[in-house]
């Protein structure tokens, strides 16, 4: 499981970084982000990537979001 | 169709549409500036100089519409739970950034959203501006390949999250009461004084929709801005890097907007010469809008992304609309602000000068991956 601590970097770097991971095909990815819309990025590379989004956790405490990517089986 | 690309493209059609109302004559007389319905860095730029941070009277006037998207922005964050105080993310070299981003908006003569409302409006000028800002964002991305990243933001206190909105409300406050500080600053030659706070009796500043209808405009902007996340310089960027058009559909959405309220309203006039608040210099728009296609993706968005970040709770991106404040007030003071005369010289060392350094700021902050 590779995990991608992309919190509190600017756009669009934690997708530069999933989309990284994700060429390496793995089967699941973590990537942790702090804003909403670093949510709604990373979800919509992932997806066009052949990745979906298997869950979104939000740490309300420490203030993050850890989103779960998974390879969709063709 | 997304839920998503639906709110980007109606965000952007709104933005389009007021606009174009800002424009016309639908509440009294006088109206926003020719093709000017938003223009981010013009209208801080006239916020700077109705402090007296700059002495250009023509371009002096606290415009409603700045401190409407802010605090758009900021009620739209609470509202949707995404207001969120953090910074440390090279606070110091966003302000320079802003900064430069300015430079290039002035030598130009508008921000990315100008742009797109000058093309809308039939200045060809606008399109020359477009290729320079691809140009700008392209030399971004290669930075963004080769590893170029400004740091992480931290969570901080909540407090500081609120002090640009605070600075904003007092500005309001301002704007509404149009204080004297100081009756002696400037006396006019017909015998009135125009002193701090200062607003502009002729030129763009004097050209403004009334201050309720500004106010209200940006709100509605500031608040579509920040559930869409519509970003200028996000929707080439993104077209480029991850071939994903999702912020650029906002952008298009923005011009055939615009363009068609322009046509209703009779106001497109195709051409390069005579175009309201605009010069003819090809290479110095191209050169000033890649400035500002460059600052905008070190920066992570456009002049617009950057109030709207300010405003919900971001203070590395108030550090750079305080940046770009800073450089309205030094361009003006300065002469390297363009006018509808044409570029300085002052303004085509600066723009250079820009490059270079926003180059070599992507440089020096690559990270080893």
């Amino acid at each position: 499981m590779i995990e991608i601590d992309a919190r509190g970097l600017s756009c669009p770097i934690p997708v530069l970084q999933t989309k990284k991971a994700l060429e390496k095909n793995p089967t699941e990815v973590t990537v942790l982000v702090s804003a909403k819309v670093q949510v709604e990025n990373v979800t919509r590379m992932a997806r066009s990537k052949n990745y979906e989004v298997k869950s979104v956790e939000e740490d309300k405490k420490e203030g993050f979001f850890k989103i779960h990517l998974a390879r969709k089986s063709k | 169709m997304r839920k998503e690309s639906i709110v980007v493209i109606l965000s952007g059609g709104i933005v389009g549409l007021l606009s174009v109302l800002l424009t016309v004559k639908i509440f009294g007389d006088n109206t926003n500036p020719p093709n000017m319905g938003f223009c981010i860095a013009c209208f801080e730029r006239d916020t700077a100089g109705a402090l007296g941070l700059h002495r250009a009277e023509p371009v002096q006037y606290i415009r409603p519409e700045i401190l409407g998207i802010i605090i758009g922005a900021l009620i739209a964050s609470l509202l949707l739970r995404e207001f969120r105080s953090e910074g440390g993310s090279s606070p110091v070299l966003r302000f320079l950034l802003g900064m430069f981003v300015m430079f290039g908006a002035l030598v130009f003569l508008g921000c990315p959203l100008r742009m797109v409302l000058r093309i809308a409006g039939g200045d060809l000028n606008g399109l020359i501006a477009l290729c320079g800002f691809i140009a700008g964002v392209l030399v971004g991305v290669l930075l963004l390949k080769a590893g170029f990243n400004l740091g992480r933001a931290y969570p901080l206190k909540t407090i500081n999250g609120w002090i640009l909105p605070a600075i904003i409300i007092v500005l309001l406050i301002l704007a509404i009461t149009v204080p004297v500080f100081n009756p002696k600053a400037s006396a006019l030659p017909d015998g009135r004084t125009n002193s701090p706070i200062f607003s502009s009796i002729k030129g763009p500043g004097s050209q403004h929709a009334p201050l309720l209808f500004s106010l209200i405009a940006g709100i509605v902007v500031g608040v579509l801005a920040q559930r869409s996340r519509l970003c200028f310089a996000g929707g080439v960027r993104d077209t480029i890097l991850i071939r994903d058009i999702h912020l650029l559909s906002g952008f298009i959405a923005v011009f055939a907007v615009a363009f068609f309220g322009n046509l209703i309203a009779g106001k497109v006039k195709f051409g390069f010469e005579g175009q309201p608040i605009a010069h003819t210099e090809h290479l110095w728009n191209f050169v000033g809008m890649a400035l500002v296609g460059l600052g905008s993706v070190l920066l992570g968005g456009c002049p617009l992304r950057q109030l709207v970040l300010a405003g919900r709770g971001n203070t590395d991106s108030s550090l750079a609309v305080l940046g770009m404040v800073a450089g309205a007030a030094f361009a003006h003071n300065l002469n390297f602000a363009s006018s509808p005369q044409g570029t300085t010289d002052w303004g085509r060392a600066i723009a250079i000068t820009g490059i270079v350094v926003c180059v070599l700021i992507g440089l020096l902050n690559r990270e080893k991956s």
